[in-house]
C-alpha cells in the first residue's frame, strides 16, 4: 500500500474555551458565506423591485412637475375622469375574461394531446407551443397585419362566405374581441403545457379505477383529474391573471389603447398619462390601481392552496 | 327478439351491442387528432402568416391578391433589411443586451439558489418563497419610478442613464433572476444530501461542492434557466420602449415597431420580415432545445 | 497513530438526547462495529467521528488531538455512505480521486493510488464507468475505493450494506474483511445486523437508546452477555428468555421453570448463583442451539423433558423447532433426522452448562 508522508496535526489539545470561540467562527463562517452568496439577489429585489413600489406611492403624492405635494390629489382627478373607470373596467373584463379562455383552451388541448400515443405528442406539443416562443412584440404585428383594415386577410377570406369585413381593430367592441383573441393565442400553450405536465402525474390506476365504478369521461374529469389537480390549476390562474393585468404589449401595438381608450387597460394608459403625457406622478397613480387588485386575488388563491396543502 | 336467451358456449358468437373499447378509443383518437390539428392551424397562422407576407414585394401587397399565397416570391425585404445598418443596430443591441442580461442573472441566481438550497441561514426558508413573491409587482407598475430614479441618478451623478442600451442591463434582471432562481433552488434541493456530505469528507468547500458537484449534475436545470432568461430578455417590449429613444440605443421590438411604421406608410413586407427575424432566435432555440425550454417553464411547477 | 477515543459524548437535538455519555477507547488498526436497533445513536455517534455533526458536550479525539471543531475535510477520514454517496456525473476514476484533486496531489501518484485501490476492490474494468451504468455491489466498492485511496487515519461506514441483497451482502462482507486484512486502518463500522457485527467486528459496541450496553469481542459478547438486550440482541435465532425461579431441593440448587419441570444446577453453575435470592423474579435465557432432542447418553448438566412442537423449520442441516412452554416460545435447534414434526411430541434436551440467569426487574446478566 503507498505510504503517505504523514504530517504531525498542529492541533494542539484544545480547552473548552477555545472550543466555544472556534465553534463560533465556523458558524459564522458558513452563515456569512450564504449571505454572501444571496446578498446580490437580495440587493436586486430591495434597490430595483422594492424600492421603485414605495417610491411610486411617493410620486402619486405630487403634483405634475414633481414640486409640491398634493396628497391625494391625482387619485380625486383620476376619480372624476370617466377614462380611469373605463380603464378599470376593461382591465377587469380583458384579464378575467382572458384568463378564463386560455384556462379552458389548455385544459382541453392538454387533454387531446395526452390521449393521443406518447410518440407523437412531442411534435403535436412542438408546435402547439410555437405562439408562446415568439416575442409578443413580434406576433402581435402578425395580427395587426391580419386585422388591418384594408389588407386584412381574414376579412378577405371572411369576404367568400359572405360575412361583409369587420373593423377589427376600429370598431370598439371588435377590438376589445380582437384584443383578449390575441392574448389568449400567446397564453394558451402556457396553460396547456403546464395542464399537460400535470396530467401525466396523475396516476392511471385513478381512472382504471374509476372506469370500473362506471364513470363516463365527464365524471373521470370531474372526479378524478380536477381534484388532482386543484393546485396547478390555482398556481397558473394566479400567475396568468398578474400577467395578463398587467399585460402593456399587446394592447399598445395593436391599438394604442383605442378606439377612442376603448382598449386601454392599466399598463397602456399609464404610459399614455405618464412617459407621454409626461405626468409621471398621475401616471403613477394610474399604476398603482393595479396593486390592490392583484394583491386581493394572490391572497385568495395563494390561502387556497396552503388550505389544500394542508388538507393533503 | 323473442324468446330466452341460452348461452350456448359452443355456438358462434354473436357481434357485442353495446360499447365496444377498441372502436371507442379510436373515435377518441380521430376526434383528437382532428381537433389538434384545428387547433395547431390556429396557433400557426400567425407565423406563417409572417413568412408568407415577407416573401411579397410592395408591389405585390398593394395589389390585394390572395393574401395567403404568394405569387411572385422575392428575398428582396430580407436583403434589405439584413444589409440596413440600422436593422443590424437592433439585432446587435438586442444580442448584447441579452448575452450580458443571460450571464449577469445566472451570476446571481445560481450562488442565491444553492445557499437557499442547502445552506440554511436565518431567514433563508422566508427569502426562498419572498423571492418568487417578487412577481406580484409587475413591470408596469415600476415603469415609472425607475424612469424617474434614473433621471435623478444622471443628475446626480453625471452618469447617463436614460436612453442608454446598458440601462437595460439593470432594470432586465429584476424580470430573469426571482424565476430562475426558483427553477436552480428545485434543482438544487432534488440533489441528495449524501452527496454534499461526501464532498465535504473528501476535502470540498462550499464553493468547490457547487461549482464541481452541483452545477455539473444540475446542468439540465442551468441550461433551462439559461434558455427562460434570453427569451424574455429578447422579447422585452415596455422597458425599452420607456427607457431608450434613440435609434443607436434601441433593441429589435422597439426598434421594428419605431423605424419601420413611419407615419401613415406601412411597409408591411418590410415590417413582416423585421418581425420574423426577431422572433428567429428564440424560435432557433427552440427548435433544438424544446425540452429544456419546457423542463423550465414546468419545473417551476411540478417541484414547487 | 490512528487511534479514535470518544469521552462523555453527548448528543442534543433541541429536547431530545441521541446520544447520551458514551465513553470508547479504539485502539489503532481496530475494527469496531457500533451495532444496535434503529434509533440507538449509532449513525449519529459516527457521523459525530466524521464531523458532519456538532457534539453537544464531550470530547472526539483521532490521533491523540481533540477534533470537535474541526472541518471534516481536516480530520483525515473517509466515508462509506448507505447509498454509496457516488458522484453521478463523474466516472469511477474520477469519483475515487476527486478528493485527492482537490488536495492537489501530483497526477502520477493519484493514478498510482487508484490503479492499486481498483485492482484490491476487482474494479480494474470500471474505471472509466459512470455510476449509472454500475451494478450496487459495484458501486458501493467504488465507494469504497473512494475511500482507501485518501490513505485516512480512519475509515467510517455507515450501514453500507444495507441496500443490497441478502447474497451480496455476504459477498461484501468477505471483501470488506479482507480489505482490512490489507490495509488495516482503523475502522469504525455502523450496522443494524448483528451477524455483520459479529463476522467483520475485532470488538463490538452494543447501543441502546443512545447507550453502550457493552463492548467485547463477537465471542465475548456471545457467550457472556452483560445485558438482557446484548443477550437477546447477538445470535439469530434470538436467545430464549424463560421466567424462573432458583430452589433448593434436598441441599442442591435447583432452577425451576414450570410446575413440572425442575432441573438441578450443574457445579459450577451452582456455585456462581448460591447467593441470588430464592423469591427474586429471574428469567433463564438459553441459547437455541443449547435446546436440543434429548441423545441416549445424558451428559452432566444435559437435562431432558418432554415437549409438543408446535412448528418446524427444516433449514436442511438441522431444523429448528418451536414449542410452547409455559406461555412462552421457545426455539430450539434438533438434527435434520431426529425426528421433529408440526405437532407432534419430541424429547428435548437443555443444556444447563450454557445458561444465564438474568434479574428479570434490571435486565443484568448474573
Amino acid at each position: 500500500m503507498v505510504d503517505v508522508v504523514f504530517q504531525p496535526s498542529t492541533v494542539a489539545r484544545a480547552g473548552s474555551v477555545r472550543k466555544r470561540a472556534s465553534l463560533r467562527t465556523a458558524m459564522k463562517r458558513k452563515s456569512t458565506a450564504a449571505f454572501l452568496m444571496t446578498l446580490p439577489l437580495i440587493l436586486l429585489i430591495a434597490i430595483l423591485v422594492i424600492y421603485p413600489a414605495f417610491y411610486s406611492l411617493h410620486l402619486a403624492t405630487l403634483n405634475k412637475s414633481m414640486q409640491r405635494f398634493v396628497g391625494f390629489g391625482n387619485f380625486e382627478f383620476l376619480f372624476r375622469r370617466e377614462t380611469f373607470w373605463l380603464v378599470v373596467k376593461q382591465s377587469c373584463i380583458f384579464a378575467i375574461t382572458a384568463v378564463v379562455f386560455k384556462a379552458l383552451i389548455g385544459f382541453i388541448v392538454a387533454h387531446f394531446v395526452h390521449n393521443i400515443p406518447v410518440k407523437g405528442q412531442r411534435k403535436w406539443r412542438g408546435m402547439l407551443l410555437v405562439p408562446w416562443v415568439i416575442p409578443p412584440a413580434m406576433s402581435t404585428l402578425a395580427w395587426l397585419w391580419l386585422f388591418d383594415p384594408s389588407y386584412s386577410a381574414f376579412n378577405y377570406t371572411l369576404s367568400f362566405f359572405g360575412v361583409g369585413p369587420i373593423s377589427w381593430t376600429g370598431d370598439p367592441d371588435w377590438a376589445r374581441f380582437s384584443v383578449i383573441l390575441v392574448n389568449i393565442w400567446y397564453g394558451a400553450p402556457f396553460f396547456m403545457i403546464m395542464y399537460l405536465a400535470s396530467l401525466k402525474s396523475v396516476p392511471d390506476q385513478l381512472y382504471e379505477a374509476a372506469a370500473i365504478d362506471g364513470a363516463n369521461w365527464w365524471q373521470r374529469i370531474w372526479y378524478v383529474t380536477l381534484p388532482m389537480m386543484r393546485n396547478i390549476i390555482a398556481i397558473t390562474t394566479l400567475f396568468s391573471l398578474i400577467v395578463t393585468f398587467a399585460n402593456f404589449d399587446i394592447v399598445r401595438i395593436l391599438t394604442s389603447g383605442g378606439p377612442l381608450d376603448h382598449t386601454h387597460i392599466f399598463a397602456t394608459w399609464a404610459f399614455r398619462v405618464g412617459i407621454e403625457g409626461s405626468d409621471i406622478p398621475l401616471g403613477a397613480s394610474v399604476s398603482l390601481f393595479m396593486f390592490p387588485i392583484l394583491a386581493v386575488a394572490a391572497i385568495f388563491i395563494l390561502r387556497d392552496i396552503t388550505k389544500r396543502g394542508n388538507e393533503a | 327478439m323473442t324468446g330466452t336467451m341460452v348461452i350456448d358456449k359452443a355456438a358462434p358468437t354473436r357481434k357485442v351491442k353495446y360499447g365496444s373499447i377498441s372502436r371507442d378509443r379510436t373515435w377518441a383518437l380521430r376526434w383528437s387528432y382532428f381537433f389538434l390539428t384545428l387547433f395547431v392551424i390556429f396557433s400557426l397562422v400567425p407565423p406563417l402568416y409572417m413568412l408568407i407576407t415577407s416573401l411579397k414585394s410592395s408591389a405585390e401587397i398593394s395589389a390585394a391578391t390572395n393574401p395567403w399565397w404568394v405569387f411572385h416570391p422575392t428575398l428582396s425585404n430580407y436583403i434589405e433589411l439584413l444589409t440596413s445598418n440600422q436593422f443590424l443596430t437592433f439585432f446587435r443591441n438586442s444580442a448584447l443586451v441579452s448575452i450580458f442580461v443571460v450571464t449577469i442573472t445566472m451570476l446571481i441566481s445560481v450562488p442565491a439558489a444553492f445557499a437557499l438550497a442547502r445552506m440554511r441561514f436565518w431567514g433563508s426558508a422566508t427569502l426562498a418563497t419572498g423571492v418568487f413573491l417578487t412577481y406580484l409587482i409587475p413591470d408596469t407598475l415600476l415603469f415609472l419610478p425607475l424612469f424617474k430614479m434614473f433621471a435623478a441618478f444622471g443628475d446626480l451623478t453625471g452618469i447617463q442613464l436614460i436612453n442608454r442600451w446598458y440601462v437595460l442591463l439593470i432594470v432586465y434582471p429584476t424580470l430573469t433572476v426571482p424565476f430562475c432562481t426558483w427553477i436552480m433552488i428545485g434543482y438544487f434541493a432534488s440533489i441528495p444530501k449524501e452527496l454534499d456530505e461526501a464532498a465535504i469528507i473528501d476535502g470540498a468547500s462550499w464553493f468547490q461542492t457547487l461549482t464541481r458537484i452541483f452545477i455539473p449534475v444540475a446542468l439540465p436545470g442551468l441550461i433551462a434557466a439559461t434558455i427562460f432568461a434570453f427569451t424574455v430578455s429578447w422579447a422585452q417590449f415596455l422597458y425599452p420602449l420607456v427607457f431608450t429613444t434613440s435609434t443607436d440605443q434601441l433593441v429589435l421590438p422597439v426598434g421594428i415597431i419605431t423605424s419601420l411604421i413611419k407615419g401613415d406608410v406601412f411597409n408591411w413586407g418590410q415590417i413582416m420580415t423585421g418581425a420574423l427575424l426577431g422572433a428567429a432566435p428564440p424560435l432557433i432555440i427552440y427548435a433544438f432545445l424544446m425540452d429544456y425550454y419546457i423542463a423550465g417553464l414546468t419545473a417551476g411547477a411540478t417541484k414547487g | 497513530m490512528a487511534d479514535v477515543t470518544l469521552r462523555k459524548v453527548v448528543k442534543r437535538y433541541d429536547d431530545v438526547e441521541a446520544v447520551r455519555g458514551i465513553d470508547l477507547d479504539i485502539a489503532d488498526h481496530e475494527f469496531v462495529v457500533l451495532v444496535g436497533p434503529s434509533g440507538c445513536g449509532k449513525s449519529t455517534t459516527l457521523r459525530m467521528i466524521a464531523g458532519l455533526e456538532d457534539i453537544t458536550d464531550g470530547d472526539i479525539m483521532i490521533g491523540g488531538d481533540v477534533v470537535n471543531d474541526v472541518p471534516p475535510k481536516d480530520r483525515d477520514i473517509a466515508m462509506v455512505f448507505q447509498n454509496y454517496a457516488l458522484y453521478p456525473h463523474m466516472t469511477v476514476a474520477e469519483n475515487m480521486s476527486f478528493g485527492l484533486r482537490l488536495k492537489r496531489y501530483p497526477k502520477a501518484e493519484i493514478k498510482t493510488r487508484i490503479d492499486e485501490a481498483a485492482r484490491m476492490l476487482d474494479i480494474v474494468e470500471l474505471v472509466d464507468r459512470k455510476p449509472k451504468q454500475l451494478s450496487g455491489g459495484q458501486r458501493q466498492r467504488v465507494a469504497m475505493g473512494r475511500a482507501i485511496v485518501r490513505n485516512p487515519k480512519v475509515f467510517l461506514f455507515d450501514e453500507p450494506l444495507s441496500n443490497l441483497d441478502a447474497k451480496l451482502r455476504v459477498q461484501m462482507r468477505i471483501e470488506i474483511k479482507k480489505v482490512h486484512q490489507k490495509v488495516r486502518t482503523t475502522t469504525v463500522y455502523v450496522t443494524h445486523d448483528q451477524v455483520e457485527a459479529m463476522t467483520l467486528a475485532d470488538r463490538v459496541v452494543v447501543m441502546n437508546h443512545g447507550r453502550i450496553e457493552q463492548i467485547g469481542t463477537p465471542n465475548d459478547l456471545y457467550h457472556s452477555p452483560a445485558t438482557r438486550f446484548v443477550a437477546g440482541f447477538i445470535g439469530s435465532p434470538a436467545m430464549n428468555f424463560l421466567p424462573c425461579r432458583l430452589e433448593d431441593v434436598a441441599g442442591k440448587l435447583h432452577i425451576r421453570l414450570s410446575d413440572r419441570i425442575s432441573f438441578q444446577l450443574p457445579p459450577r453453575r451452582a456455585a456462581r448463583y448460591q447467593n441470588v435470592g430464592r423469591t427474586e423474579k429471574l428469567l433463564v435465557g438459553l441459547r437455541p442451539e443449547h435446546i436440543a432432542e434429548a441423545k441416549s447418553h445424558p451428559e452432566p448438566g444435559i437435562e431432558a423433558f418432554d415437549a409438543v412442537l408446535d412448528v418446524t423449520e427444516p433449514m436442511g442441516m438441522e431444523t429448528l423447532i418451536y414449542f410452547t412452554l409455559e406461555g412462552a416460545q421457545l426455539c430450539g435447534r434438533v438434527n435434520p433426522n431426529a425426528g421433529a414434526r408440526d405437532g407432534g411430541p419430541l424429547r428435548l434436551a437443555v443444556d444447563l452448562n450454557n445458561m444465564h440467569l438474568l434479574n428479570e426487574g434490571t435486565g443484568a446478566v448474573i
